[in-house]
């Protein structure tokens, strides 16, 4: 029964967008839709046994024991409304949405110089998900800079710049070991003498849990602010969908030193659901802006709640 | 934003004064908290379902110890679960066969295989072995590059991989290489992958039948979350791992992915990473593990000193005085000769969950130094004084001081130490601080 709704789903969402993000998210949501309807193989009303599984099936998407109770207490409240497994879907479905809508509308405006930072702890996908928002921008004909400020890591510059060309940007680097900050204080110079659209900032993984590293990035903010009065425009921080609770801790501490304007969330085109966006967008209020579905320049989609809810299952 | 799973417990066992055994009903919300402990740690959901009913089994029917409370019975209890879950021996790297032998490293992206490649690195040739770097990563760009460069700095030769070759030619060929050079230990450095690529997958198991190597291990991050469960069965199925290697483990991760990783896989983990610098490789001893993952400050390792030491018939008088604040010097002179028995003041203040950052306790500052003096301070009084510390006034403290060989400010310190720690038995006897058990106080 529910595969006939996702079909119809399917097709009146008939976007490239949407076939490509369900691609990347078939595996969630086949596992997801499955157990549900298997859950209303035997018994027609919501009962104890079947909030447990709905339970098990949340939890297992990292959704988090607080924001599974939440969802669940919700659920459990409208059951007696609820008789199949379209409906409880549904409802589950529109619960979740609220949760990842529960976000203030991206803040400043579009107009002249925007300047990205981007952060986040190591291997996450920071400089992947650089090369490919970097890749949107050039091919709506935006004149993109790239500044490659992890400094740390061995070849992380190297590795930038070839996403660089592959997207087309330009790029500034200094040498191993010099200090992002400068690195950084050259580059939105030259994003101003250049003219560019768009400048894109690379930064070092860092775990959020290192004070003084935390203290790096917040110069690091400091030195764009003061060169340029509105920016950085956007302080992205990049969360890998693998990582279970420990990313409400992540997106917390980065948004204690920074205010993290929003979240790329990579890595979906795994098993790993990242579900615990779903209660970092609630608690903290921070929008998800991208999705990472794949290692290629194309495999970033714009985040879009509804489409990424429905995707889900 | 974890919150300790003692002190949850504790909360939960309020009720339950006194020992007895552990009854079905008593344990229920008990367990409840263990199981939330568990998946908020990120332990699988199943396997933590499968841990609390084990739990469950070993905990129902048993006697409270005199020395613990209801909750730290559980706690003990469910350490050894999770240990004989986890082993309780470290497992160092597989490392026998006709050299040069191979050590392939594999896992997703971004999980820290080739900084992980550089510590071990360092490792073997601590060891006495030779290390030889070999970079398979043909896709990420620049990976080739990052090992190059890690190898440079640590001058641990390296294969020139180019992104044109074939990784299983690279490995292949890196063998004959490594015995030019006159390596015996090859560190095979795999591109990330995902489980479910299966393209990629085999290309592993093509690496495996070319160069057999001696160990595989898989580097998995800390923080994974539930996912580690099915990564960990993919890479185990298709290769057949010999252990495992937790990184990142210097953050705030409760690690529960080791949990899950252990129990799908049966194989053991054997080193954790903690920190990016190319010697931050410690061995994995699985015994100190349950204790982060379930949030217990190192309350586990203070039940046993506290078992170990002592006396349970005086722990009981003691906690009597407690509750009555009938605590006099005298008590707390001998309880610090039990202190020293068991560990530093300051080691045990930081075992105690929720203690180590009491701004009260903080401000005792008792110098492990200044316990001889203090013994011998309270020595010098007499056993009215020591009973009733109010009335010790100014005479008495220089005689006092004189009498021990201590100075005037030893003693007055002393006194003010004491007077500070029964106001905090006072608050705690009204139920004010959390994280003290009152059976487990080590003052
Ligand atoms: N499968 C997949 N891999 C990704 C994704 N985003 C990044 N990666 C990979 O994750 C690894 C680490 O990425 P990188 O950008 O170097 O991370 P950084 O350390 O945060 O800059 C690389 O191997 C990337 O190819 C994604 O959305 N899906
Ligand atoms: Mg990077």
């Amino acid at each position: 029964m529910s595969l006939n709704w996702l079909k119809k789903k399917d097709e009146s969402a008939s976007t490239g967008i949407f076939k490509q993000l369900k691609k990347g998210l078939s595996k969630t949501r086949q596992i997801l839709s499955t157990d549900i309807d298997q859950l209303f193989a035997g018994s027609k009303k919501i009962d104890e046994g079947m909030l447990e599984e709905l339970e098990a099936l949340l939890i297992t998407s990292d959704i988090g024991v607080r924001t599974t109770m939440e969802l669940i207490e919700r659920i459990s409240i409208k059951s007696n409304q609820i008789s199949d497994a379209d409906e409880l879907k549904k409802e589950l479905k529109s619960e979740i949405k609220t949760f990842l809508m529960a976000n203030p509308p991206p803040g400043k405006n579009i107009e002249g110089l925007r300047v990205i930072m981007v952060v986040g702890v190591n291997g996450v996908g920071k400089t992947t998900t650089i090369g490919k928002i970097a890749a949107k921008y050039t091919a709506r004909g935006k004149k993109v800079l790239i500044v490659a400020a992890d400094t740390f890591r061995a070849a992380a510059t190297e590795q930038m710049m070839i996403w660089a060309e592959r997207a087309g940007a330009e790029i500034v680097v200094r040498k191993a070991k010099t200090d992002p900050a400068a690195v950084v204080y050259d580059g939105v110079e030259t994003a101003v003498s250049k003219k560019v659209d768009i400048v894109l900032i690379d930064t070092a993984g860092r775990l959020h849990t290192k004070i003084n590293l935390m203290e790096e990035l917040k110069k690091i903010n400091r030195t764009i602010s003061k060169k340029l009065t509105d920016a950085p425009q956007e302080i992205l921080l990049v969360l890998d969908a693998t990582t279970g609770q420990n990313a409400l801790s992540q997106a917390k501490l980065f948004n204690d030193a920074l205010g993290i304007t929003g979240i790329a969330l990579t890595k979906l085109d795994g098993t790993a659901k990242g579900g615990i966006v779903v209660g970092i967008c609630r608690t903290l209020q921070i929008p998800l802006r991208y999705i990472g579905i794949g290692e290629k320049i194309d495999d970033l989609q714009d985040f879009d709640p509804a489409l990424f809810t429905e995707a889900l299952f | 934003m974890f919150e300790d799973l003692s002190e949850k417990l504790k909360f939960v066992f309020k009720k339950l004064k006194g020992h007895g055994k552990l009854s079905e009903k008593n344990i229920e919300t008990g367990l409840k908290e263990v199981r939330m402990a568990l998946l908020e740690a990120d332990v699988h959901y199943k396997v933590a379902k499968k841990l609390v009913s084990d739990i469950k089994t070993r905990a129902l029917g048993q006697e409270v110890m005199a020395s613990l409370t209801p909750g730290q019975q559980v706690i003990k209890i469910v350490n050894e679960a999770l240990t004989a879950l986890m082993g309780s021996q470290h497992k160092g790297l597989q490392l026998s066969g006709t050299k040069p032998i191979s050590i392939m490293l594999v896992g997703l992206q971004g999980s820290g295989k080739t900084t992980t490649a550089g510590k071990l690195s360092v490792l073997l040739r601590k060891e006495g072995r030779k290390p030889y770097l070999v970079p398979a990563d043909v896709y990420r760009p620049a990976a080739i590059d990052q090992l190059r460069k890690l190898g440079e700095q640590l001058s641990v030769p390296i294969f020139p991989s180019n992104i044109e070759m074939d990784p299983v030619q690279i490995c292949r060929e890196a063998r004959t290489a490594a015995q030019h050079e006159g390596c015996d230990t090859l560190l095979l450095d795999t591109a990330g992958r995902l489980h479910v690529n299966e393209e990629l997958m085999g290309e592993l198991s093509r690496i495996k039948d070319a160069v057999k190597p001696s160990d595989i291990l898989l580097v998995a991050d800390a923080m994974t979350g539930q996912d580690a469960v099915n990564i960990a069965q993919s890479f185990d199925r298709a290769l057949d791992i010999g252990g495992v290697i937790l990184t990142k483990m210097d953050s705030d991760a409760r690690g529960g992915a080791a949990i899950s990783i252990r129990s799908i896989t049966n194989k053991p983990i054997k080193f954790i990473g903690v920190g990016e610098k190319l010697n931050a490789l410690e061995p994995f001893y699985p015994d100190r593990m349950s204790s982060r993952i379930l949030g217990m400050g190192d309350v586990l390792t203070m039940i046993e000193k506290a078992q170990e030491v002592v006396d349970e018939k005086a722990a009981a008088a003691l906690q009597k005085k407690l509750r009555k604040n009938q605590f006099t010097l005298e008590d707390f002179r001998d309880q610090m000769v039990q202190i020293r028995k068991m560990g530093s003041f300051s080691e045990l203040i930081n075992m105690i969950p929720g203690m180590g950052n009491n701004k009260h306790l903080k401000n005792l500052k008792v110098d492990e130094k200044e316990f001889v003096g203090i013994e011998a301070a309270i020595n010098s009084m007499t056993p009215q004084e020591r009973r009733q510390h109010t009335i010790i006034n100014g005479s008495r403290r220089k005689r006092i001081a004189n009498g021990s060989g201590t100075s005037l400010q030893d003693v007055n310190k002393l006194l003010k130490n004491y007077a500070q720690v029964m106001k905090i038995m006072k608050k705690i006897n009204k139920g004010g601080i959390h994280g003290i058990d009152r059976g487990m106080l080590p003052i």
